[in-house]
């Protein structure tokens, strides 16, 4: 009925199981078929700290991948990285626990109806769902190639399995403690150019997505990049989240990516203004 | 078994079948919240403070998550009233809700402008002048907290569109005596008061160690400031018994909102809360509905300031 969160619904799920990856949490829930209306790039708003708990606000989570016809019925994958106290709480939380989310939030990523060249790009657990995107993308027939970076080794994210849909998969530290020294900015006009990529896909710190969105800038590439920015509700009541974008007249609007987001057109973010108030409004 | 409850209330000459509303500034102008629960199943839409042209607001962070609140530093972004009320008031009407429109503005005369305008549209409910937002640019222009500055919105707003749709002054809690202001606006034409808006507040974030938020303070909202609504609603129906409040401030349950409407609220605005829970107002509402009738309440209207009753003749 409503344009805007169309298909998010909020629900009480069970999680299946919580196991330690690395630097994070994999966590299954058994979301039913909230898994239909699921595409790469949406994300989840979960509540957290139980029911007495002093933080009142929802903690928003890219949903990793989903999968309809699991053991569980309809599941969604999450990839938590322990680092505040809603994130810590929730990767305390042993199966069977049951949860209140909502979901599906936000925008997808934008799926081509030709086979291209995709470039996946995934900063720390911002790979996450990047894995489910790569299948997506394979099974319409695209070319996937993947970088991931992360400041150590431990928090690169990549599963055995996630590795099966990517062509080509490239990982640089910041410390050199696992794949190549260095930033997945580090070669990446080489490898747009070599590779022949239509359009990147990037998810991670937003230090990141601006640097590739200038590295792209002359070029014919698409970036499609999945923001993060701290949010309150996740369904665009609160206002928090927003990020400056450029509208087609030139002008400036502060857009809340929890509904015109995550995914966003890298090209149309005004970076040098985030954090920042742009011109006087039209 | 328990009778139904006649939840209807009223503020000034408007009715509303139930008293539970969604807070000025925390449902937008309704349509995120429209996929959750029929707008028209609560008493009304309280629409975000509008301003006479558009505003992008203040930068981010905006937000700050604080033991059992938040702090918000939005700025008043949002579309200015020409495009509200071309698209937003009609799609809200368009859906049978009742609509309760919040204007804000920076001097006395862009209020006066604000109601005019409102004027030209047939449908709106009622009319909350946000007198009380510490979000704006400058501190100074709080009017909520100057008393005269306070009398001379109202009075302007009352000259432009009183006696055709009520008048809600939304007062500010950071004020040393809030039943003299409240009397000061109800003086100047105020038919209604919504309290409270947010509390001042600030958090310093430890590793830049500069005030977090992009506006440095923010509005405090939540559990954590809900004695200070029940506090400020209280002292200002003793003061005021006959002006009805349309109460707000950290309600999360039907027992935080009948505490507000025990302590003389008409009305109770949920805000904060539907960040967390996209539910919640329809929550409250029918808990508030069980709550009234397990206290034997016939009516809402029974238990508005009952909490006053010792004080009474």
């Amino acid at each position: 009925m409503a344009a805007i969160n169309k298909n998010a619904i909020q629900q009480i799920v069970t999680i299946v199981s919580n196991k330690r990856v690395g630097a994070y949490h994999q966590i299954l829930l058994n979301v039913g078929d909230i898994v239909k209306n699921c595409r790469p790039g949406n994300f989840v708003a979960i509540n957290v700290g139980g029911e007495n708990s002093r933080m009142i606000l929802r903690r928003a989570f890219a949903i990793s991948r989903v999968s309809e016809n699991s053991q569980y019925g309809g599941t969604m994958e999450l990839i938590v990285a322990p680092h505040g106290s809603g994130s810590k709480w929730l990767c305390a939380q042993a199966e069977g626990t049951e949860i209140d989310i909502v979901a599906p939030l936000g925008t997808a990523f934008g799926i081509p109806t030709e086979p291209i060249n995709a470039l996946l790009i995934g900063g720390g657990y911002g790979s996450a769902p990047l894995f489910g995107l790569a299948d997506v993308l394979k099974n319409r027939g695209c070319k996937v190639d993947m970088l991931l970076g992360a400041s150590i080794g431990l928090k690169i994210y990549a599963p055995m399995e996630g590795k099966r849909s990517v062509n080509s998969l490239k990982i640089y530290t910041e410390d050199g403690s696992m794949g190549e020294h260095g930033r997945v900015t580090e070669n990446l006009l080489e490898i747009v150019r070599d590779r022949n990529i239509d359009v990147i896909y990037s998810c991670g710190p937003m230090a990141m997505l601006s640097a590739i969105t200038a590295l792209v800038a002359d070029t014919d590439v698409i970036h499609q990049c999945a923001v993060e920015e701290s949010m309150a509700c996740g369904i665009g009541i609160c206002m928090t989240c927003v990020l400056p974008v450029r509208n087609e007249d030139g002008s400036t609007s502060m857009l809340r990516t929890c509904i015109d987001g995550p995914v966003m057109d890298g090209a149309t973010v005004r970076w040098d203004l985030v954090g920042k108030v742009p011109e006087v409004a039209p | 078994m328990n009778l139904p409850v006649d939840m209807s209330t009223t503020l000034g000459s408007a009715w509303f079948p139930t008293p539970i509303f969604t807070a000025s500034g925390c449902a937008s102008s309704g349509k995120e919240l429209a996929q959750f629960f029929p707008l028209n199943h609560i008493g009304a839409v309280v629409t975000k403070s509008v301003m006479s042209k558009p505003r992008h607001g203040r930068p981010t962070p905006r937000m700050a998550e604080t033991p059992s609140g938040m702090l918000n530093s939005i700025g008043l972004q949002g579309p200015g009233i020409d495009s509200f009320l071309a698209h937003d008031v009609p799609w809200l009407l368009n859906q049978k809700s009742r609509v309760i429109v919040s204007i804000a503005g920076e001097t006395v005369e862009e209020y006066s402008t604000l109601a005019r305008k409102l004027r030209s549209v047939s449908g709106i409910s009622a009319v909350e002048v946000n007198i009380s937002c510490p979000n704006v640019e400058n501190r100074g222009l709080v009017f909520a907290c100057d008393p005269d500055a306070s009398r001379r919105v109202i009075d302007g707003v009352r000259k432009t569109i009183g006696g055709e749709i009520p008048i809600i002054a939304k007062l500010s809690p950071d004020v040393t005596d809030l039943p003299s202001i409240a009397r000061g606006v109800v003086d100047a034409g105020a038919d209604c008061l919504a309290l409270i808006n947010t509390v001042l507040g600030m958090v310093i974030n430890i590793d830049s160690m500069k005030p977090h938020l992009g506006g440095k303070t923010g509005g405090l909202s939540g559990p954590a400031i809900k004695p200070i609504a029940v506090r400020a609603i209280y002292q200002v129906h003793a003061a005021l018994p006959k002006v009805p409040i349309l109460g707000m401030g950290g309600v999360a349950s039907g027992r935080d909102a009948l505490e507000l409407i025990l302590a003389g609220a008409s009305g109770v605005s949920v805000g904060t809360a539907s960040f967390g829970n996209p539910n919640a107002i329809i929550q409250i509402q029918n808990e508030l509905r069980e709550l009234l009738a397990a206290r034997g309440f016939a009516t809402l209207q029974q238990a508005i300031g009952f909490a006053h009753r010792e004080e009474m003749p």
